[in-house]
């Protein structure tokens, strides 16, 4: 029964880990569906991890913490949208700036006003999203053998944001196909021109899925900060905003798969830390770093076309001009 | 706004309009500084002190402005090919791997050969991890943007496993290498100008500023004057009408991406062979980053990059000098002009071009 319990606690370390990844994998769908790249999901994170801890440690609200994220967030995500859709500049361009301005920003603000080399003061109590228990999870582990456990140990006992993202997967996979909005969003993707010759505003859309993306930037973010550390740390991000967009190139560009990849991704993570000086029988040591490069290796091999095939949105990257 | 492209003269194109965006997130800076309740003024002239205002604080600008011109150069000649390399830092950070087992293990050979082998093998090191992102887009059709994003995080994981388990510093818990060999290193400046009577204080400037100034030349050569450097503009400008023209633009490609990381390993020459003298983590420090800036800023010529370096090399070095007067204030801050400057030079570019096409309009008016 012992590796069962270990198996439990590699699943739960998985499953927290993969959080921030699956924000900003859905982010990064929302808007590439709509044809606006955005390598800046990492900037976007980290600005909403420093504004949401910001106004946690002030309020004593972790929930004030997370609408500070969401709306920091947000306001990134508008300006790469007034350079990406508005002035029809080069989106990778904005993307590389949003991701410069918020690494330089957090350090500099977080600086000047705590004086704690850009962290912010520890988050205690009300500030911090608490674990929610769900529903018999005490009981479920009492009575009934294995799946008990896994339900107490990996399902129940995170903190709001995390059931927000998983939230967040099954209503973009909704919204995205089986709505009228959607419909139209993943048009504008694909021929932007068919969709304005059929009277609906390309750039609306595009601002829209671009507001989409911020949000759940901003929900990954303030996960980061205020639920699963007790602040923000300069740079906490650490490459998580790259590897999300990883796993929706990984995942063709649509929810359920990118779900998969980022569990994926959080799942290789957290055998990382668990293994780190462990050796294997039969392999030996496994060097971490190997298992920490596997998602980009993945998906340099992935988008070479070695495994399978990916089929980006056709318009994604391409500025609609409107013809006259 | 009008779809037309803005028509202005060069003059301005290749001036003004970078001249305003600097000036425009420069403000921006100024406002930052203003909002951490500093005086933006008081900041200036401390940094520009710092940066200009003795013979050290100049041999500092200039090492900077060594690694800025590097990557600013790496950044530019992929512009040229119509490529956008995000990979600086994974190609500097291989380019130092080499530049490091070339000074390690061709210890015997004499100084004058063996540093002009370890710079070539730093720039063969950047060359191979730039080529295959060009290879892959240019064989197999996968972005060149995305594919150096992730080799940069696969450079980052590689460079930890190298110093960590193979060829670090045995019995250092320092992720390391030992120090080169004092005839594998780069001379420093001061050291270089004492025989002919100019007295320096010591800095990290070395003889890689000089192979940035050549760099600089050469590379204005080969993209202006040369047959390669008309190819590569060729494709970067229209790939179809290239290939009609006879040019492989699979083949430009993959060169344009090699010839652009070797560049980038000029940020490994500078920093592992002529400052540190030995290999350690994260000694790209975002310079390859910030090497976007310094491209967007110099719209991709050499005279441009070389002059936006420099700028980047004073607020580094005065940044430095201002963050130990001012604490509130921290280097981090040109991180963000970096990032505002990429923004309003580069994405932002048509916004800027509108503004000086109406302001040369109303010049004309008056």
């Amino acid at each position: 029964m012992e590796w069962i319990a270990t198996i439990a606690v590699i699943l739960d370390s998985a499953i927290r880990l993969s959080i921030p990844l699956l924000c900003a994998a859905m982010a990064g769908l929302w808007s590439e569906r709509a044809g606006v790249v955005d390598i800046g999901l990492e900037g976007k994170m980290l600005i909403a991890a420093f504004a949401s801890a910001v106004a946690a440690f002030a309020t004593g609200s972790a929930w004030a913490g997370l609408g500070a994220g969401i709306l920091a967030s947000v306001l990134l995500s508008l300006v790469h949208g007034f350079a990406a859709i508005t002035w029809r500049g080069n989106q990778i361009v904005s993307g590389v700036a949003i991701n410069m301005l918020a690494a330089g920003l957090t350090v500099v603000l977080g600086n000047a006003w705590y004086a704690q080399g850009g962290r912010t003061p520890t988050l205690e109590g009300g500030a911090r999203f608490g674990d929610l228990t769900l529903p018999f999870a005490a009981a479920m582990r009492e009575h009934v053998p294995v799946l008990g456990l896994f339900y107490d140990e990996v399902i129940s006992g995170h903190g709001a944001p995390v059931y927000l993202a998983f939230a967040s997967v099954l209503l973009t996979a909704f919204v995205l196909k089986r709505t009228r909005f959607g419909l139209r969003l993943r048009a504008v993707g694909e021929n932007p021109a068919a969709v304005d010759t059929a009277g609906i505003s390309v750039t609306g859309l595009r601002y829209g899925a671009v507001i989409i993306c911020g949000v759940l930037c901003g929900l990954g973010g303030t996960y980061l900060a205020v639920s699963q550390s007790a602040g923000f740390l300069p740079h906490m991000t650490a490459g998580k905003g790259f590897i999300a967009l990883a796993a929706v190139i990984f995942a063709n560009w649509r929810p359920w798969p990118a779900l998969g990849a980022c569990l994926l991704f959080g799942l290789l993570d957290a055998i990382a830390i668990r293994l780190q000086g462990v050796a294997l029988p039969g392999i030996g040591q496994v060097p971490v770093q190997a298992i920490q490069a596997l998602p980009y290796v993945m998906t340099v091999i992935l988008l070479a076309g070695f495994i399978g095939k990916s089929t980006p949105p056709k318009a994604s990257g391409v500025p609609y001009v409107k013809e006259r | 706004m009008s779809a037309a492209p803005i028509d202005l003269p060069r003059w301005a194109d290749a001036g003004l309009v970078p001249l305003v965006s600097v000036a425009a997130a420069l403000l921006v800076a100024g406002l930052v500084v203003l909002g951490i309740g500093e005086s933006p003024l008081e900041a200036t002239a401390l940094l520009l002190r710092g940066a200009l205002g003795s013979a050290e604080g100049i041999g500092f600008t200039l090492y900077y402005t060594t690694n800025f011109i590097f990557t600013g150069l790496a950044v530019a000649v992929a512009f040229h090919a119509g490529l956008f390399n995000i990979g600086g830092e994974g190609q500097a950070t291989i380019a130092g791997v080499f530049a490091a087992l070339a000074c390690l293990w061709l210890q015997p050979l004499p100084g004058f050969l063996l540093v002009p082998l370890a710079i070539l093998s730093a720039a063969a090191g950047g060359a191979l991890y730039g080529f295959i992102p060009g290879w892959l887009q240019a064989t197999r059709g996968s972005h060149v943007v995305i594919t150096t994003i992730m080799f940069n995080f696969i450079a980052a994981t590689l460079i930890v496993y190298l110093l960590v388990e193979v060829i670090g510093k045995p019995g250092s818990m320092q992720p390391e290498t030992a120090n080169f060999a004092g005839h594998a290193i780069l001379t420093p400046m001061h050291q270089l100008l004492a025989p002919l009577g100019l007295k320096l204080p010591a800095t990290p400037l070395n003889t890689a500023f000089l192979l940035a100034l050549a760099s600089l030349v050469a590379i204005w050569a080969l993209i202006f004057r040369s047959r390669l450097g008309y190819c590569i503009r060729t494709v970067g400008a229209n790939p179809r009408a290239a290939a009609y023209a006879g040019i492989s633009p699979a083949r430009i490609t993959m060169v344009a991406m090699a010839i652009s990381g070797a560049l980038a390993g000029g940020l490994a020459v500078n920093e592992v062979m002529g400052v540190q003298h030995r290999l350690l983590l994260d000694f790209t420090a975002g310079y390859g980053f910030v090497g976007i800036a310094v491209a967007l800023m110099g719209r991709g010529h050499p005279i441009g990059v070389g002059l936006a370096a420099l700028l980047f090399g004073v607020l580094y070095q005065g940044g430095a000098e201002l963050s130990f007067d001012k604490p509130g204030i921290t280097r981090d801050m040109v991180v963000v002009i970096g990032g505002v400057i990429i923004l309003f030079a580069g994405a932002l570019d048509g916004l800027f071009r509108r503004f000086v096409a109406s302001g040369l309009r109303l010049g004309r008016r008056a």
